[in-house]
């Protein structure tokens, strides 16, 4: 007996997490969608756009930009030694514009932002709800989707891109200045290779991928600062479960939007 | 009582609300006058909150029904909605002002929103206005409400629920965690302001000074039901024992005293 009621146990928490997760699933999506109307159905509030473009954009701009240079700087190196071992040094400006302008300035720096903007959107609307502001906004006549959440999901999806741009120009002159100063590259050569060597396609790829991490970004601090728990515990968690699964969600979808863009 | 007319401004009916397998309201009946000051007084976790809350469209009962000038307002959306909510005004119990903004943009905030939205130079005013009502200077107009004592985010708390001058007002505690003095002086501002605009009003108290300064009626919210209701010079004699044992404060009686 005891051991059917301890596999009973068992089974009960499977379901327990299988029906938690359902749940969690179903009100994401109820809030995606909601938050989405909001963003095409007016009132919009372009003050408060315009301060979440300068928050989510502008600021994340020095994180953004030092992540692109390093990463920049070391994949040139990578790529030298990597290449070194079939003769192929030549490619270092090719494949650090390309990893950069595809892959790396997009992802990187979305997961920068994540863990910037994500956590910060978390907290301000987890406190929020916890001091009641929420409501009050409410009560007030405002709808706190069109207030707190569409403005945030527009600047984040506006900014991303804008700054996966100047993350890509930024990487990309990470691995000029290893590629010319530290391993001989000719500095005309290295930008003329960079430049003859990219296409629109690479440039925008990246752009896109960009702007729905920035949606996934905002949606997820959004949500989890909106459904935080009580108390700075329940702030904290919210801080935390947002981080996580911007970051999570970034690296799904990016496969994802791999596999859309470049599979064929 | 002012104006007091035969349908009632707001009316609860058989209101039911649970939370998971906690059953907060458990029938809850209760009416309020046109221009009437109600005070609801009850243990903490009785469900008082929540009453108003499902008032004002913040949680949506699990069964009854809620009436406003005898039309239920249950289901009301879009416009229908945003006109009933600009009727409505609330302080809450910490004060919910928004920290992102200067004292003034949070008592116009909903007068610098929407077609009719007042320009800045006119809110600001206003909003010293109503600060002066509730007694407190311009200069507090341009301060954050992090730099504001926990009195003072009261009164502009409360400042922000007149600023549109609305029928119906609802006060979440008012003066939990102020000294005697300072709730005095907001249970005198409420009484004053709910008497010269004629509103109808909800308080929820514990505070008995509260109950005596703000009320017409008052009615007693026990284990999510209306225990006793009535006028507030009846509450010393009203023959109910939750409410006698509320009032003074005993330990021994209906109510447990650790719940």
């Amino acid at each position: 007996m005891p051991i059917l009621l301890a596999f009973q146990s068992f089974l009960a928490a499977i379901g327990a997490a299988v029906l938690g997760l359902c749940a969690t699933t179903g009100s994401l999506a109820i809030f995606t969608g909601a938050s989405v109307m909001h963003v095409f159905r007016p009132p919009w509030y372009p003050a408060e756009i315009g301060r979440q473009l300068l928050r989510i954009g502008y600021f994340s701009l020095p994180v953004v930009g030092l992540t692109a240079f390093f990463t920049g700087a070391a994949l040139a190196l990578q790529i030298y030694t990597g290449g070194a071992r079939f003769n192929a040094e030549a490619v270092v400006p090719s494949i650090v514009a390309i990893g950069m302008v595809r892959e790396l300035g997009p992802v990187l720096g979305g997961l920068m932002v994540a863990g910037r903007v994500s956590a910060s959107i978390a907290a301000e609307l987890g406190t929020m709800r916890v001091t009641e502001q929420i409501d009050a906004l409410t009560t007030l006549s405002t709808n706190p989707y069109k207030y707190l959440v569409a403005p945030r999901l527009m600047a984040a999806t506006l900014a991303m891109p804008v700054l996966a741009f100047v993350g890509d120009i930024i990487g990309i002159m990470g691995g000029y200045v290893v590629g010319t100063a530290r391993l001989g590259f000719n500095p005309g050569a290295y930008i003329n290779n960079t430049w003859n060597f990219l296409t629109f396609e690479d440039i925008s790829s990246g752009l896109v991928k960009a702007a729905v991490f920035g949606f996934i970004i905002a949606l997820m601090g959004c949500y989890q600062g909106y459904h935080s728990g009580r108390g700075a515990q329940g702030v904290g968690r919210a801080t935390t479960n947002a981080v996580v699964s911007a970051s999570i969600l970034i690296l799904a979808s990016n496969y994802i939007l791999n596999e859309m863009f470049f599979a064929s | 009582m002012t104006g007091v007319t035969d349908i009632p401004r707001i009316e609860m009916r058989g209101v039911k609300k649970a939370f998971g397998s906690k059953r907060v309201l458990e029938g809850v009946d209760l009416t309020v006058a046109k221009g009437e000051s109600l005070v609801i007084i009850g243990g903490s976790g009785t469900g008082k909150s929540v009453s108003i809350k499902t008032i004002i469209g913040l949680i949506e009962p699990d069964e009854g029904d809620i009436l406003i000038d005898g039309k239920s307002i249950l289901g009301a959306r879009g416009s229908s909605r945003d006109a009933l909510l600009s009727r409505f005004g609330m302080l809450f119990q910490g004060g919910a002002l928004f920290d992102s903004m200067p004292v003034w943009r949070n008592i116009s905030f909903r007068l610098l929103q929407g077609r009719n939205r007042l320009s800045a130079d006119d809110a600001r005013d206003l909003a010293i206005e109503k600060l002066r009502r509730c007694g407190l200077g311009p200069e507090t107009a341009d301060l954050f409400p992090a730099e504001l004592s926990g009195g003072m985010q009261k009164r502009v708390g409360l400042a922000r629920a007149i600023a549109a001058e609305p029928e119906i007002m609802f006060f979440d505690e008012p003066t939990a965690g102020l000294d005697p003095i300072m709730a005095t002086v907001i249970n005198q501002l409420i009484r004053q302001v709910v008497s010269e605009m004629g509103a109808t009003a909800i308080t929820i108290t514990h505070d008995m000074r509260s109950v005596v300064e703000i009320a017409d009626q008052v009615a007693m919210i026990h284990q999510g039901c209306v225990q006793w209701h009535g006028p507030v010079s009846d509450v010393e004699n009203s023959g109910e024992p939750h409410m006698d044992q509320f009032i003074h404060g005993r330990e021994d009686g209906p109510i447990e005293a650790v719940r």
